[in-house]
């Protein structure tokens, strides 16, 4: 009888380290709906800057486990959605020399639901295409008299997380032409160069490749449409920036900083390459 | 005075060649081939199979999938299975492949595993801060010879 008990036991455990063992295979045909109601496209026609290379655009969400997928169907389950909601306290929150709030120039974060899906932008005042992040910092500084914050900071990500739920459900859609067109361009060069000792570009592992697995790792589109996205690795929020960074580490690379103009840059292109998905963070993904 | 110091290092490089390895720098790719062992020491099979399964060495199976090393998990799909690559390739194009497939395929996405310069922004390992000078290559030519003897033995059944 013991005997019996203990060989089940054991038995269970084995098929434990089995399950964990083996890669968790995403559901590339699942449909995301959050909280039953709110449809987002995950999966679309390729913008037509992108006819040559790829037919659809998918989010990462679709290369994700059914675990990680399901998190991301219920504001509940969703980590990401308590910085959203400290985003919203930040919002109503005096800072600065001003003793302003966002929510005294600002009416609601509703008011700012065309934010998301359109930057980085150009800006014709500073001459330059600026990220969400950058023109937070402005309001900050110029119009309220506070302290920048540091790129991709919990706090900044927190804001982002605010302006993406305020946006989600609605396509990317950044300008990729006029004033931003030669941003976008040395965003599109640096997406195909093949940087570091591993000589390694977006491209081939985002474009050539996604669907695959790298090892354990199932290679997504590397969409930033999901952005701020809530990894359950480090279990915070994190920006594109700051996976930029990680990404091209790993090519063995010197790598840039978050909120150099490169990175500006490639954000613009990749959000580009995006365009058609619909906002969906704070997002979750492992 | 000049041409003295010429003879010295001809006489220098005469006397080590025999045990001295290749360079990354002074392979001889012929059509991406390397015709000749870059160290003169046979690669030991057991070693290479270990290099290539091991994330911190080769890591070919990040890439690479085959049931010859079906005991190691997560097998990669970006590359084609190694099974039978010892039937389908010579031994110098499987040791031009390993220490430079940019040789053999153009635009290939896999890393040169025997080359110390020619990169764009390369980096001190994963730190992500730049490189001084050049870099050690991924593999060392005996390592490199190591996975070469490991995957000829990879024969079609």
């Amino acid at each position: 009888m013991k005997t019996k008990l203990l060989s089940t036991v054991l038995g269970t455990a084995a098929l434990s380290a089995l399950v964990f063992a083996a890669p968790v295979l995403a559901d590339e045909e699942a449909e995301l709906i959050v909280n039953g109601e709110l449809e987002i496209v995950t999966k679309t026609a390729a913008p037509a800057h992108l006819s040559d290379s790829l037919d659809e655009i998918l989010s990462g969400w679709r290369f994700r486990s059914d675990g990680t997928q399901t998190m991301q169907m219920d504001d509940f389950d969703n980590p990401g959605m308590l910085g959203a909601e400290v985003g919203l306290d930040q919002f109503e929150t005096s800072m600065g020399s001003e003793g302003k709030a966002c929510a005294d120039c600002h009416n609601g974060p509703e008011s700012l639901s065309s934010v998301r899906a359109t930057y980085p932008k150009w800006n014709e005042g500073a001459g330059e295409v600026r990220t969400i992040q950058m023109q937070i910092n402005d309001c900050l500084t110029t119009q309220m008299g506070a302290e920048p914050e540091k790129y991709d900071s919990a706090a900044m990500l927190n804001f982002e997380a605010m302006l993406a739920v305020a946006a989600r459900g609605t396509p990317i859609n950044v300008a990729i032409d006029g004033p931003a067109q030669s941003t976008w361009e040395q965003g599109k060069e640096m997406y195909y160069t093949r940087f570091g000792q591993l000589e390694l570009s977006c491209a081939n592992c985002h474009e050539d490749n996604y669907g695959n697995m790298i090892r354990a790792d199932h290679l997504s589109q590397g969409q930033i449409n999901g952005f701020p996205t809530y990894r359950l690795k480090n279990t915070k929020l994190n920006g594109s920036h700051s996976r930029f960074k990680g990404c091209i580490r790993d090519t063995r690379a010197e790598t840039f900083n978050p909120g150099s103009p490169e990175f500006v840059a490639l954000e613009l292109y990749v959000a580009s390459r995006g365009n058609g998905l619909s906002v969906e963070g704070p997002s979750v993904r492992n | 005075m000049k041409r003295i110091a010429t003879t010295l290092v001809v006489l220098g490089l005469t006397a080590g060649a025999a045990l001295a390895e290749v360079t990354p720098n002074d392979v001889a790719y012929v059509d991406g081939a390397i015709a000749d062992s870059l160290t003169g020491v046979a690669g030991n099979a057991e070693k290479g199979r270990e290099i290539l399964t091991s994330k911190s060495l080769g890591n070919c199976v990040a890439c690479h999938a085959a049931e010859a090393y079906e005991d190691i998990s997560f097998h990669g799909e970006i590359g084609p299975m190694l099974d039978g690559v010892g039937s389908r390739w010579e031994e110098a194009e499987v040791r031009g492949i390993v220490a430079n497939a940019k040789m053999t395929f153009e635009g290939t996405i896999m890393p040169a595993f025997y080359k110390t310069n020619g990169y764009i922004r390369p980096g001190d390992a994963y730190t992500g801060k730049a490189a001084t000078g050049d870099l050690p290559p991924l593999l060392s030519a005996q390592q490199i010879e190591d996975v070469v003897a490991y995957l000829m033995t990879l024969k079609d059944e």
